[in-house]
């Protein structure tokens, strides 16, 4: 079954007067339960179409579907909420509350849902032990290693249990003992958990966890043979 | 966890930025709150002012004496009920700081044109009666610990006696209270004697007297009691002015220079300065978060949530900040009341302090946080995210 569909996507910016094109007349399928690496040359637009997936950025033109609705044309109102309700995103630089500590932090999607105090906690709890790190559950990101709090960050995406989720460059900013903790945990969200997974990476290592890996250069996508 | 939680760390992120926020906005309500209630208690005496109450003065200013005379003359207009004379006395009681207000009258008129000043029969009756008695308010009393019977002696600092001397002595035979349902707080911090004891011993200024209060029939005939009085000393060496005893105590005041001008003057300074310096620091500490208002907005918080936590942060620093600042005012009010007592009555800060204070920290909160909000509220997550 088809999660994501891409029809005939444009992305473009006006830069100093005149229009860039980043990519064109894109088409596209994600089917529910992949796990998606998508690699290419610096500036070939993988944030900006992984943001579009994300309902955090729109198409200059074309259409997304998520489960047959519309997303790209949603008001932000509401794509606050279906980004509150299906996605799980991972950044490169984790982007953690440094005021708050691990538990915390995984509690903040939680924040928007109707669960009971005591329902969140058993949430945290489950979201923690999944990613390993209930041990630091107290521990603020200063405190914690670039993998652990990437740990973290990866319990706060699917603390609320979303169908997809969005991974930039999770490992870019780790060593590879690390990298390879945190790719086997994804691999584990898309086997067990039947998480759909899209990472955008640099890394051919990594992009070898995935089911599928696809290359975005000039536009387009040319699709690798399959890590698996 | 709630969002009470989120805004208070966010608020305390940088500690030291958020103590010195926090002491400026103390500063601005501990001023305030201070000079508010300075402010009523000045002010008590215009309040306790009764409508069909008139004061006669010379119109050159309220501290020129006018002639004996004119009280008989007075008591004769129509429309006057009672009427009753006063004089400053300017009194002192043991060291020239301890001020000790006293007024030379006529007993018996001054407490019948004063019915909220009271006392039980037998002290009335051994005030009106006895030369030189000292009727002494019990605030005064209190303060100076003073008791029915003492004999005291009390120091001019304006006359003196055809001796030389400058004290009076008086035996305390009456304790004056306020009447408590006339509801006003007003302490009694002021004494009463006769005017003859007074007048016979001066060196100077005999047979003068300082003003006249008047109870009229009635408010309606105010106006017209106050003319025929200001008219009949018209043209002579003397000449009065008749106002209600509101506009006379707030004469008193303008004496003492424009006190609610200046009170609006250091406060208003004191705001706008806290005004730039905490909106300032807000558009600074909001800047520096975007990327974390990015991500708030990226898991799903919509725009008007992040629109009342930034708002709650300045909700939270003004209240906080305002009510420290009004608790440390009552503090030094504590300690300053011994001292001030005896001047302006025992003082603290008032509901209506607190509440205008309240609206105070309200618009306060709304001015420097209603910017930081709105700005946070419309971030966009991909700019954000695209500044590293
Ligand atoms: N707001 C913007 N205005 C103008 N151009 C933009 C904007 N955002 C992105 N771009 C351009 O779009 C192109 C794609 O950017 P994007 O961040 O998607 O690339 P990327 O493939 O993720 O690159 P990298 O591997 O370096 O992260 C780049 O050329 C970038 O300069
Ligand atoms: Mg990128």
């Amino acid at each position: 079954m088809n999660l994501y569909t891409l029809r005939d996507l444009s992305k473009r910016y006006s830069r100093g007067g005149e229009a860039v094109t980043i990519f064109e007349g894109l088409n596209m399928q994600i089917a529910q339960g992949d796990f998606i690496a998508i690699m290419g040359p610096s500036g070939s637009g993988k944030t900006t179409l992984l943001n579009m997936l994300g309902g955090i950025d729109r198409p200059s033109s074309g259409t997304i579907e998520c489960q047959g609705e519309r997303i790209d044309n949603l008001s932000e109102a509401r794509l606050s909420k279906w980004r509150a309700a299906h996605v799980g995103f991972i950044f490169q630089f984790y982007n953690l509350m440094p005021t708050l500590n691990a538990a915390q932090n995984v509690e903040l999607p939680l924040l928007l849902t109707k669960l009971s105090p005591k329902q969140r906690k058993e949430h945290i709890a489950t979201a923690l032990d999944i990613v390993g790190i209930s041990d630091r559950a107290k521990h603020y990101p200063r405190q914690l290693s670039g993998g652990q709090q990437q740990r973290v960050a990866i319990a706060r995406a699917i603390v609320s249990d979303p169908k997809v989720l969005l991974c930039d460059e999770p490992t870019g900013d780790l060593d590879r003992v690390s990298a390879d903790s945190v790719l086997e945990m994804l691999q584990l969200l898309n086997s067990k958990l039947n998480k759909t997974i899209i990472m955008v990476t640099h890394d051919p290592a990594a992009a070898k966890y995935a089911r599928r890996e696809l290359r975005l250069d000039k536009g387009r996508f040319i699709e690798q043979e399959s890590a698996q | 966890m709630n969002d009470l939680t989120l805004m208070w760390k966010n608020l305390f992120r940088k500690k030291t930025r958020a103590i010195l926020l926090l002491i400026s906005i103390m500063i601005a309500f501990f001023i305030y709150a201070a000079l508010f209630t300075m402010n009523g208690a000045l002010n008590a005496g215009v309040q306790s002012a009764k409508a069909n109450r008139l004061v006669t003065v010379n119109s050159i200013n309220f501290t020129v004496s006018l002639p004996f005379a004119y009280y008989n003359r007075v008591k004769s207009v129509e429309g006057v009920v009672d009427a009753a004379h006063a004089s400053w006395f300017g009194g002192y009681y043991k060291e020239p700081v301890n001020q000790f207000q006293t007024f030379a009258t006529d007993p018996e008129a001054y407490l019948n044109v004063y019915p909220e000043l009271i006392t039980s029969p037998e002290e009335r009756a051994a005030f009106i009666n006895t030369r030189d008695c000292l009727a002494v308010g019990r605030e005064l009393a209190t303060m100076n610990q003073i008791s029915l019977g003492d004999r005291i002696p009390v120091m001019s600092n304006i006359f003196s006696k055809q001796d030389g001397s400058r004290s009076w002595e008086f035996e305390v035979c009456a304790i004056m209270d306020y009447e408590p349902e006339t509801g006003r707080d007003v302490p009694a911090n002021f004494a009463l004697m006769h005017y003859d004891y007074y007048n016979e011993a001066l060196a100077f200024n005999r047979d003068m007297l300082g003003w006249i209060v008047i109870l009229t029939e009635d408010v309606s005939v105010n106006d017209a009691v106050s003319r025929t009085i200001d008219e009949m000393f018209a043209n002579s060496p003397y000449e009065t002015e008749t106002s209600t005893e509101a506009a006379f105590g707030e004469a008193f005041l303008s004496q003492l220079g424009n006190i609610g001008l200046m009170l609006s003057l250091v406060v208003g300074a004191a705001f706008v300065t806290i005004l730039m310096i905490v909106g300032t620091t807000m558009v600074l500490a909001i800047n520096e978060r975007i990327k974390e208002i990015a991500v708030f907005k990226t898991l799903g918080f919509p725009a008007p949530r992040i629109f009342r936590m930034v708002m709650g942060e300045s909700l939270l620093l003004c209240f906080f900040g305002g009510f420290l600042g009004i608790a440390a005012a009552q503090g030094a009010i504590t300690l300053i009341n011994p001292v001030m007592k005896n001047v302006l009555g025992e003082l603290s800060i008032s509901w209506d302090a607190m509440g205008y204070g309240a609206l105070l920290m309200l618009g306060l909160s709304l001015i420097t946080g209603l910017l930081p909000a709105f700005s946070a509220m419309n971030v966009r997550i991909v700019t954000a995210f695209g500044k590293h």
